[in-house]
Formats: C-alpha cells, structure tokens, sequence
C-alpha cells in the first residue's frame, strides 16, 4: 500500500503514495499567494507575525500585508493549538468530558464545564433537580473565574503595550483567585470541579472565609491596577479609537461579550437567558459606547466589579446542603475527603461498598468504569464567558458517551473581527485590537 | 572663546592617556553591569517581587554571570544577512557608545602619580557637538544591523530608530542652544565652570525637561522603546542577533544611558560640582570627592529611566514622532527664541533682570489666558458634539441602517410591525425555556 523512497537523500522524510481512497494534500494555505508580490509592486512588506511572537497570545499567527507601518490586510491563521479535545471527548464517558473541556479556554476553566454540564444535564432532563448549593458554587466559581480571566486579559495586553508593572500586578492578583480554586477543587486550573449534576466536592473550612477577605483585597488592588491605565495619556492614546468595531460590525460578525458590550448594547446571557440561578442575583451590565479597545478596558474593569458583587451575594446565598443531584445513577458515586495520604474516597463509603453492600459496589463499579447513559438527542446551553457566548452543543445516542460534542467558543468567533478592526491602522494597533479581543487560542483551536 | 582655559588638556603624557582611557573603559563595562543589575532590582520592587538575589551579594553578579552565559551561546547568522554589514553593525554601536564619553568630566584637577590632571580624558571648544556627533555615528550601527539582518522585524525596528534618532537628536540639540548661550561655549568643562552659583537646570528649566524627554528617546527605552518594541517587532533591530554580537547591542544600550545622564548631569546639574548643602562644606569641590557627587547624579537619572519602565506603556510610532516634531521642537524653538530675546535686551539695552522678569510674567499671563479660551472653544464644540448624539437618537431606529440588522440599543425601539406582535404571541404560547426558543432540542436522531 506504501513505498517508500530514499532517493532524495533523507532516509526520513520518504514519500508515501497511496493507491486508494481520496487522496488530501495538506500544503501551507495561501502563503505562497500572499508571500509573492505582485509585478511591479515592492512597497508591500509580509509580515507573518506568530505563532511563535511575544504578543499573539500564544500561539495565533497573523499574516499582515504592511505598506511602510499601515497594514493593508490582516489574516489571522489559527489552529496551532489543536489538541483533538472534542473528537477525544466521544471516546470517554459524559462525567470524564469534564476533564476534556476544561482545558478548551484554559484561562476559563469553570465556564467550560459549566457549558458543557448544562447542556449534559438539559438531555438528562434534571436541570431542576441541581441543588441550590450546588448552583450557587457554581455562580461564585465562575464570577471568580471571570475576575481571573479579565485580569489576564488586563495584564496581558497591558504587557503587549508595554505597561510591564500593568501585567505584574494582574497575575498577582489572579493567583489570588487561583489559590480559592485549589483549596476548593484541588487544582489551579484545569480543575474538573463542575460535574454533571452538581460540582465535585463540597467547599472545604475556611474556603467562604478565605473568599471573603480575598474579594475585600481583590477590590482594593484592582483599584491600583486601574490607576495604572485608566486615564492615562499614553495607554489612552495607544487604546482610543483603536480597534474600532461598532454594533453593526459585531452583529455581521457574531461577536459577543465585551467587544459587544462596549459597543452600548448590554447584551449579556446572565440577564437575557439566565441559568444557573443568576435571576436571582441583583447585578448591573456595564456598557461603553466607544466600540474601541480602551471602552473594553473600561468594560472589563467594571465587569470584575460587579463580579465581586456576585460573588459578595453568592456567599450570603449559601446555606448547608447537598452539592450533589440526589438521583444515585448519575451522582459520582464516590465521597470523598482529604485523608493522611492525601485526597481519596472516604473511609466511610470504602467500608459500606467493600464489605457492606453488594449492590453498593456494583453501583460504584458500574458507575465508575462505565458510566451513566444520556438519553438520546442534543441540546445547547449558552452561558456568558469573560469573552462572550459560550456553549457547547451536545448530542447523545442514548449511550454512555456523547456522540458529539461540538463548543461554540466565542474566541474563535470573536477572533474574525481581527482583519475589521486593524485594517488600515498601524502595526502597533493590530497589537492592541488583538489584545482587546483577548482570544484565547486554547478555546479557539480546542 | 579663551584658549586658555583648555591649557591642561592635551598636555597629558602618554601613560596618562592610556591610564585614563582604560579607566573609562572599566568604568563603563562595570557601570553597565551595575545598572542592569540595579534595574531589574528596582523594577522587581515596584513590581512586588525581589529580583535577582543569587549569585554573589544581594545578586550583584547576576549580570556578569548572564554576560559569560550570553558570550557562550551559540552563534546564530540568518542565511539571508548581509553578512559583512550585519558584523560590522554591533561593534559601530558599541564603539560609538564608549567613545561617546572622552569628553564627559568626572571631576576637577587632581594629582595621579605627582601629575596635575584634570579627571577626563580629553576636551576641546565644541566637545558637546562631538558627543552628539558621535551618537549619530551610533545610529548606523541600529539601521545597518536591522538592514542587514534580511528579515522583516529588524528591517522595521531599523527604520524605526532612524527616525527616532534624528527627530530626537534634533530637539535634543536644540535644547542644548539655551545652555550654550548662559555658559558661552560648547566645552564640557567650561559649562561646568560657568554653572558655579547656580545649576541650569533651575534658570533653564523648560531645556532641561525637553533633554530629559529627548534623551529617553535617544537611547530607545521606554516609554520611547519603538526600535525594539517586543510586543509588536519582537526584538526590533536586534531580533536576529545572537550570542556575543547581541551582548554588544546590550552593552550598547546601557552605556548610552549612562552616556546621555552624564551629558545632562554636566550640562544641567552642574556636572562633579557639589549639590547644595554639600557644597557649603569647603572642599567638596576639589580632590577625588567630586566624582562620587557626579556619579550620584548620574544614578539618579538612570533611577529615572527605570522608574519610567516600570510606568509607563510604549507610545505609537506616530504618536511618537507626532510628539517630538509638533511638541517638543517648537517648545524647544520657542524657548530658544525667549532666552535669546532676553538676553539681547539685558546685554544690549541694558534692561534689569527685574524688568525682564515682570515681561516674562506678562507673556506667561497672556498664555494662560490663550490656552483659557482655547479650553473654553473646545468644550463648546464637544457639547455641541453631545447634542448632536443625543438629535440622532431622537431619529427612529433602523434597524438596517448600517447595512446588517442589529437589534435596538437601550433607548431605541423597533418599528412597530404586527408580524412581531403575533410572532412573540406565538414564541409565549410554547412553554420553552428562554435560552432554547432558537435551537433544536431533544430531538432523537438515533432513538
């Protein structure tokens, strides 16, 4: 079926022919295209800025067409942080896909699982089975999340403009909000804490008190951050009027979340298609009018403060009660707690399953190894991530794992207004409309 | 301008030469390491972290350390550089930022090995001109290496800092025309002299602050890092350099800072001589003393610069050159023109200081006043601005007006249509939860 030919020197990179089925030839996109300039015309310089660039958020390649330090035309390519998470996710059980997905934004971890868990539970059809508590976990991790991932977007596009101290001071202040979600699910990021039917674990001692003097010292240093930037002439001059997109502009291109918002429209899922019980929160959507990179700077900012005021309300919700769906064939069978060897199943449940009940061990076997079916069809929950509408479009067979699982991550749509905002602006704001966009490519590339 | 005052210099016997320009050359890959050093550790402070502490005391040979580690790597030469050029482009730069400082002085007449000599290396009647003249040189070595590299973002970082250089050397130079009109001469060591009573930076402020604005841009740092801005050109001019070649772009930088605070501490700060309270202490000014005076002012420009990184985001390249030709060279134009005016009718005319000191009142009145009404035009047209926003909401929504259909803003409404009313009758008559009225659910492909 294949030969090989070491004619050409390199007993390494042989060729292969195939003599069946339809043959694909993978080249290197339109570069050879862009990369030849036309007859006559020398002016133009290509830049192929990335994957691997200082400000291109990880891995996002742009081709810019330059003329002297106007760019002509901006392409983005993406693709580089492919990792086959969603293909990955058909061979794994419903609750396992919490692993996966998680690592999709990796800068919005809980948003992830959330989307995929709500979608999981609709098909289930136990979306009003979730307990209160468990709801309520959820919304706090999630605001917390958003807190951290819009200081991220801060520092980092702090960073790309050069504001150093900008980008310091915004991962210090996300660590805090990382040290909350190791002591509550064990992990910084990547967590898995939000489960199809609840959340992993209850919040351990200490953790509403550890949240509430953390979201006192959140304020008082997201106040330092800002002064930093906001009204400051140069980070104002390198942001206003910089990656303009105005309302029509977003509607044509399915942009959503702050981008969206800083266009004046208070468009925000939490309001408008609410879930998890943010009805219940009492919460403002902040707007700018500008439609520019410095407006979602503005919004961002203000979008963390009214976080921590979801956050403030979550933990006056929070009364003691079970975290997880009470229906045994899809609760994680396991109890567990922190033992002298570290996290494990509890003493308790190991006792009842290995010399109690039969039935017991059956259930947790089976539950463990097989997992739990999903009746068949598809449902998609959209949820507002830091970077907009995020959903994850599930559908099952009826067996123990999904048949598809596809995320809309608002990144990748977000990232199509790249070529619309820097056309015809310098290089320097390419920078800044990316950084504005705050794509992250884990989410777009997934 | 009197020969006279020059009598020490070039009078040096040979060794001392030698030992004098040795001296400088230590002095300044010794000051280079110092000042990374002392950089990243104030940066870490005001960044709440520490800084390099490790190797040798409080980490002071962390940049020595990271000297050796640079001059053993590998050495990497794009296949598409000019080689020729791209050599010779980092050994212009350092060259020039060494030679730079032969006329820098550091200190009054002192006696080494039983010779009177003064404490620098050479001096000459325009020796501000050659430390301008030779920072120009420098240039060539930033625009070779970004033409040679035969890559894109080196190509850009050197236009770049061609530009730069020659807006800023031109306000810097300008600023430079008020000190030579007080001291009346370009020499180094005579513009110290002449700043006995009373620094220039006090009587020649707005010249001061425009050399201290145009000396950041000058030596590419931030917020004026365009050249080698990293977020946008990665490493700018010295992107594809490597090894002991980049160690000397590096090095080039750093004594360049350090060239530029000298060169405003002689002609600003009165150079070696005593700062106030110091100098009422009779022997501040002579011996060895004024050199550590000297190095403290340099210290704190180069505390300046840091503090100034650690602060601020880069500006746009426009902005950039917008802020060195619009504002900086007029005001700089401006202020030479008024010292002139000044000195002409004081000199000439035989007006008091007081007398030109109450004009100067009165112009400096008319300007606020000018700048007032300014103010008050430019509210007047943003209110006017405002007014115009709020007519356009009063106009009715529609929703096709930009070309695509958007939904209506706070405050606009749809138009009134009676499919709506009996489409959103139609969406409350089924009980399906809000956020699923547009996708498919619970169908069963498979069931």
């Amino acid at each position: 079926m294949t030969t090989t030919d070491f004619t050409n020197g390199d007993p390494f990179a042989g060729s292969y022919d195939t003599t069946e089925g339809t043959v694909y030839n993978l080249g290197g996109g339109d570069w050879d295209s862009i990369a030849a300039a036309p007859e006559g015309e020398n002016e133009r310089i290509v830049v192929n800025m990335g994957p691997q660039h200082p400000s291109t958020h990880g891995v996002l390649r742009m081709i810019l067409e330059l003329e002297g330090e106007t760019v002509v035309e901006a392409r983005c390519g993406i693709g580089f942080l492919h990792t086959g998470i969603e293909k990955n996710m058909e061979f794994r059980t419903w609750v396992q896909g919490v692993t996966y997905v998680t690592r999709m934004d990796y800068l919005a971890p809980m948003f992830n699982e959330t989307a995929y868990c709500l979608s999981v539970e609709r098909l289930l059809g136990i979306e009003d089975q979730i307990p209160e508590r468990a709801n309520v976990i959820r919304v706090m991790m999630m605001e917390l999340n958003r807190v951290s991932s819009h200081l991220v977007a801060l520092a980092t596009g702090g960073m790309e403009l050069g504001a150093l101290t900008a980008m310091i001071f915004g991962f210090r202040e996300r660590e805090l909000v990382l040290d909350i979600f190791e002591m509550v699910s064990g992990l910084r990021m990547n967590s898995a804490y939000i489960r199809p039917g609840g959340v992993a674990i209850d919040l351990p001692n200490g953790a509403e008190q550890k949240i509430r003097e953390t979201v006192v010292l959140l304020r008082k240093r997201l106040k330092d951050t800002s002064d930093l930037l906001v009204d400051n002439a140069i980070w104002m001059g390198r942001t206003v009027g910089v990656g303009y997109l105005d309302l029509t502009g977003c509607m044509a291109l399915g942009i959503t979340g702050p981008v969206l918002r800083a266009t004046g429209l208070p468009h925000d899922l939490r309001k408008s298609a609410p879930y998890c019980g943010y009805e219940n929160y009492d919460f403002e959507i902040p707007t700018q009018t500008s439609c520019d990179a410095y407006g979602r700077f503005l919004n961002r900012i203000a979008e963390m403060h009214e976080s921590l005021n979801i956050v403030d309300q979550c933990l006056d919700r929070l009364v003691p009660g079970p975290i997880m769906i009470a229906d045994k064939k899809i609760a994680w069978p396991s109890q567990l707690s922190i033992g002298g060897d570290g996290q494990g199943n509890s003493p308790e449940h190991i006792q009842k399953i290995m010399s109690e009940s039969m039935e017991a061990l059956i259930h947790h076997f089976k539950l463990v190894t097989e997992g739990f079916s999903v009746p068949a069809g598809q449902a998609y929950v959209p949820i507002e991530s830091p970077r907009g509408e995020l959903g994850a479009h599930v559908v099952s067979t009826g067996g123990t794992r999904p048949y598809r699982v596809h995320f809309r991550d608002p990144s990748f749509n977000n990232l199509q207004a790249v070529a619309a905002m820097s056309e015809g602006s310098m290089i320097a704001d390419v920078i800044a409309a990316v950084a504005s966009i705050d794509p992250v490519m884990g989410g777009v590339d997934r | 301008m009197s020969g006279s005052s020059f009598g020490f210099f070039g009078t040096d016997p040979w060794w001392m030469v030698i030992l004098k320009a040795v001296a400088i050359f230590g002095m300044l890959v010794v000051l280079t390491l110092f000042t990374i050093w002392w950089e990243r550790r104030v940066v870490s402070r005001m960044q709440n972290r520490i800084g390099p502490n490790r190797v040798g005391p409080a980490g002071l040979l962390q940049s020595l350390m990271d000297g050796f580690k640079l001059a053993f790597k590998e050495e990497i030469i794009p296949k598409s550089a000019h080689v020729a050029v791209y050599w010779i482009a980092p050994v212009i730069s350092a060259t020039a930022a060494f030679l730079a400082f032969a006329v820098i002085p550091f200190g009054p007449t002192v006696s080494i090995f039983g010779v009177e000599t003064p404490l620098q290396l050479t001096d000459f009647p325009v020796s501000v001109l050659y430390v301008l003249a030779i920072a120009s040189v420098g240039v060539y070595g930033l625009v070779l290496a970004g033409w040679s590299s035969g890559s894109t973002y080196p190509l850009l970082g050197g236009l770049r800092s061609t530009a730069q250089v020659i807006s800023y050397e031109i306000a810097m130079g300008l600023s430079f025309v008020a000190v030579f009109l007080f001291a009346g001469s370009m020499s180094t060591s005579e513009i110290i002299a002449k700043q006995q009573p009373i620094w220039f930076a006090v009587i020649l402020l707005p010249s001061f602050l425009i050399y201290v604005t145009s000396m950041v841009g000058e030596t590419n740092r931030a917020p004026f890092d365009l050249p080698e801005a990293e977020g946008e050109l990665v490493g700018g001019f010295h992107t594809e350099y490597s090894s002991l070649k980049f160690a000397m772009f590096f090095l080039a930088e750093y004594i360049n800072m350090v060239t530029v605070s000298a060169l405003a501490a002689t002609l600003f700060l009165g150079g070696w001589l005593a700062p106030w309270p110091i100098s009422l202490w009779d022997s501040a000014n002579v011996g060895w003393w004024p050199i550590l005076w000297w190095l403290l002012k340099v210290q704190l420009f180069i505390f300046m610069f840091i503090w100034l990184r650690a602060t601020l985001p880069r500006l746009r390249y426009d902005q950039f050159m917008k802020f060195g030709w619009k504002i900086l060279i007029p005001a700089s134009l401006a202020w030479i023109f008024i010292v002139a005016t000044a000195r002409v009718f004081r000199d000439d005319f035989a007006f008091s200081n007081q007398q030109l000191l109450i004009a100067g009142a009165v112009v400096i009145a008319v300007l606020l006043i000018g700048s007032w009404l300014l103010q008050i035009r430019s509210d007047r047209k943003q209110a006017a601005i405002e007014s115009e926003r709020e007519q356009e909401l009063l106009v009715p929504f529609d929703a096709m007006a930009g070309g695509h259909p958007v939904p209506p803003m706070p405050g606009q409404v749809l138009a009134y249509t009676p499919r709506r009313v009996l489409a959103a009758q139609s969406v409350a008559a089924q009980v399906i939860p809000p956020a699923l009225d547009s996708t498919p659910t619970e169908e069963t492909p498979n069931a």
